[in-house]
C-alpha cells in the first residue's frame, strides 16, 4: 500500500512538474505572440507552424551561449542565485489542488501532491523565499545595476507581501481554513466562488501578485531603461534562462493560486447537475482549472502590454498607503458582515 | 498672445478627482484598446512569401533602354549628367563607326556610362531630362555590395538586355 502511494505521488509530482515547465516554456512564446498581436503584428512565426518550435529554438540557443561569470563575482552565490529562484518557483506548486479524486479500480487518487493543512501559509513562505534568488544573484554579480535591481526587488517584495497577506486574511475569515483543498472544495458550483464575497480582496491580491511576480507594471527590479536589465545584467546562457523561466513559473503558480482561491479552482457551473460520473467530473474539472489558469496568464500578458511601469515612489505609495489600508478595511468589513450575518440570518 | 491660427488649445491642469486617481477605470479603458488591437488585422507583410507591391511612381534602379530594333537609344548628350543634382552620372561619348548601325541608334553613343549608386538619390531628374527616352528608373532596389567600387554601375549592369523585337512581335501575334 505504501509503495503504491509513493508511486502515485511520484507520478503526480513528475506530471505537475512537466506541465509547469511546459506551460512556462510556452508562456514565453505566447507572451511574444500576445505582444505582437496587441501591436498589430504577428510575433514569432518562423520556427515551425505558427512559431510553435520557437521555445525549443530559444532553449537550444541558451544552452549553446557562452557562460560568463564575471571576475569580481562571488562564484558560489552567483550560481546559487538562479538555482534558488528556479527551485522555489517549482516547489510552490506542490499544494495546489489540481482536481478532485480519480477512482481507478478500488484506489482513490487525490489530484494534489500534498494536502497540508497550512497550504496557504506554505505558498506564502515559498514565495517569500523566491526573492532570495534575485537578491543573492543581484548581489553576487558585483555590479551596481544588478545590486540596485536586487534591492528594489527585495523592498518591493516585502511591501507587497504585506498587502497580499492581509487581503488573504479576509479570505481566510470567510473560508475558515488554511488548507487549499478545503478552500477549493467549499467553492462548489458557480455562486459559491470566493470572488463574489471578496471582490476587493481579490483586487488587492491580484495587484500584489503582479508585484510579487515582478511583472509589468511592477517590474522595477529588471527595468531595461533605468537598470539595463536589473538583477540579471551579468547573467548569460542557461542561468539567465533560469531567471526568466522562474518568472514564468511564478506567473503560472500565482495564476493557479488566484484561480483556486477566488475563482473556484476546478469547480465549474452545474458540475453535479449533468449526471456525470465522478471520474468525468474530475477530468473536466482539471481542464476547467487549467482553462482558468491560462486565462489568468493571458491577463498577466494583456496587462503587460497595456500599462506602463510605475515610478519607484509611486510603487511604494501604492503598496504602503493604498493597498495595506484597503486590505485592513477589507478585513474589518468582512468581520462586520460575518457577525451581522451570523447574528441576524 | 493672440492666436493667429485659431488652433491653439489651452490645457487646463486640474488635480485629478477620486475617479481618476483610482487608475482602475483608466486601466480598463487601456485594456479595451489593446484587446481591440489584438483582434484587428495585422499590418505585417510576411515578407518572403508575400511581397508588398511597389507604389505606381516607385523609382528604382536605372536602366538604359533599347529601341524596337534592339539599338541603344542613348546618344550621350549628357543632359542626364547635367540635370543630376547628386552628380552621380558620368559618361564618355564615342562616334558610331560604319557597320555599327545595328548597335546604336544615333551617330553618337556612350562608350562608357556610369552611375554611382551611392551618390544617386533616385530623384528621377535624369529620366525627365532625357530627350531620347533612353533612361528610366524602372528597376527594383539596388542590391547591397561589399565594396564601394561595386556600387558604380557601368553599362554592363544598366543597359537592358537585348531582345529580338520582330520575334517578340510574332509571338504576341
Amino acid at each position: 500500500m505504501e509503495s503504491a502511494l509513493l508511486l502515485e505521488k511520484t507520478i503526480l509530482v513528475v506530471a505537475v512538474f512537466a506541465i509547469t515547465l511546459f506551460i512556462a516554456m510556452y508562456s514565453t512564446l505566447v507572451e511574444r505572440k500576445v505582444a505582437g498581436f496587441m501591436q498589430a503584428r504577428f510575433g514569432p512565426d518562423r520556427a515551425g507552424p505558427f512559431g510553435l518550435l520557437q521555445p525549443l529554438a530559444d532553449g537550444g540557443k541558451f544552452f549553446f551561449k557562452e557562460e560568463i561569470i564575471p571576475a569580481g563575482a562571488h562564484k558560489a552565490l552567483f550560481i546559487a542565485g538562479p538555482t534558488i529562484a528556479m527551485f522555489t518557483a517549482c516547489i510552490s506548486s506542490a499544494v495546489i489542488p489540481w482536481g478532485q479524486e480519480l477512482t481507478i479500480g478500488d484506489r482513490v487518487i487525490t489530484l494534489q501532491v500534498a494536502d497540508i493543512n497550512v497550504g496557504v501559509l506554505y505558498i506564502f513562505g515559498v514565495v517569500a523565499l523566491g526573492v532570495y534568488g534575485i537578491m543573492i544573484g543581484g548581489w553576487a554579480s558585483n555590479n551596481k545595476y544588478a545590486l540596485m535591481g536586487a534591492v528594489r526587488a527585495a523592498s518591493q517584495s516585502i511591501s507587497y507581501e504585506i498587502g497580499m497577506g492581509l487581503s488573504l486574511i479576509a479570505l481566510l475569515m470567510v473560508t475558515g481554513t488554511l488548507s487549499l483543498k478545503e478552500i477549493v472544495a467549499q467553492q462548489e458550483g458557480f455562486v459559491n466562488w470566493n470572488i463574489w464575497v471578496q471582490p476587493l480582496g481579490f483586487l488587492i491580491f491580484i495587484v500584489c501578485a503582479f508585484a510579487e511576480c515582478n511583472r509589468v507594471p511592477f517590474d522595477l527590479a529588471e527595468c531595461e531603461t533605468e537598470l539595463i536589465g536589473g538583477y540579471n545584467v551579468e547573467y548569460s546562457s542557461m542561468k539567465l534562462a533560469f531567471y526568466m523561466f522562474a518568472e514564468y513559473i511564478n506567473m503560472f503558480v500565482s495564476s493557479s493560486l488566484m484561480a483556486a482561491l477566488y475563482f473556484g479552482g476546478y469547480n465549474f457551473p452545474f458540475m453535479y447537475d449533468l449526471g456525470l460520473s465522478q471520474n468525468w467530473i474530475t477530468i473536466i474539472g482539471v481542464l476547467v482549472f487549467f482553462a482558468k489558469i491560462l486565462a489568468f496568464i493571458f491577463f498577466f500578458m494583456w496587462i503587460r502590454w497595456t500599462v506602463p511601469r510605475f515610478r519607484y515612489d509611486q510603487l511604494m505609495r501604492l503598496g504602503w498607503k493604498i493597498l495595506i489600508p484597503l486590505a485592513v478595511a477589507n478585513i474589518v468589513l468582512t468581520g462586520i458582515v460575518t457577525i451581522v450575518k451570523d447574528t441576524y440570518f | 498672445m493672440q492666436s493667429l491660427s485659431n488652433r491653439k488649445k489651452v490645457l487646463e491642469q486640474k488635480p485629478m478627482n477620486f475617479w481618476e486617481r483610482m487608475y482602475l477605470p483608466a486601466i480598463a479603458r487601456g485594456l479595451s484598446i489593446t484587446i481591440k488591437y489584438f483582434f484587428q488585422p495585422k499590418a505585417t507583410y510576411k515578407y518572403p512569401e508575400v511581397q508588398r507591391p511597389y507604389s505606381k511612381n516607385f523609382r528604382g534602379q536605372h536602366s538604359l533602354k533599347r529601341d524596337e530594333e534592339g539599338r541603344e537609344r542613348c546618344t550621350a548628350c549628357g543632359l542626364c549628367a547635367l540635370s543630376c543634382p547628386a552628380e552621380a552620372i558620368t559618361m564618355i561619348s564615342a562616334e558610331r563607326q560604319k557597320g555599327e548601325e545595328h548597335l546604336y541608334r544615333e551617330e553618337k553613343y556612350a562608350a562608357v556610362y556610369e552611375i554611382n549608386m551611392l551618390r544617386c538619390i533616385f530623384c528621377g531628374l535624369c529620366e525627365e531630362a532625357c530627350p531620347k527616352e533612353a533612361i528610366f528608373l524602372d528597376g527594383s532596389h539596388v542590391p547591397p555590395e561589399q565594396l564601394r567600387k561595386d556600387f558604380i554601375y557601368g553599362k554592363d549592369k544598366l543597359v537592358e538586355p537585348r531582345f529580338d523585337y520582330k520575334k517578340e512581335q510574332e509571338t504576341i501575334a
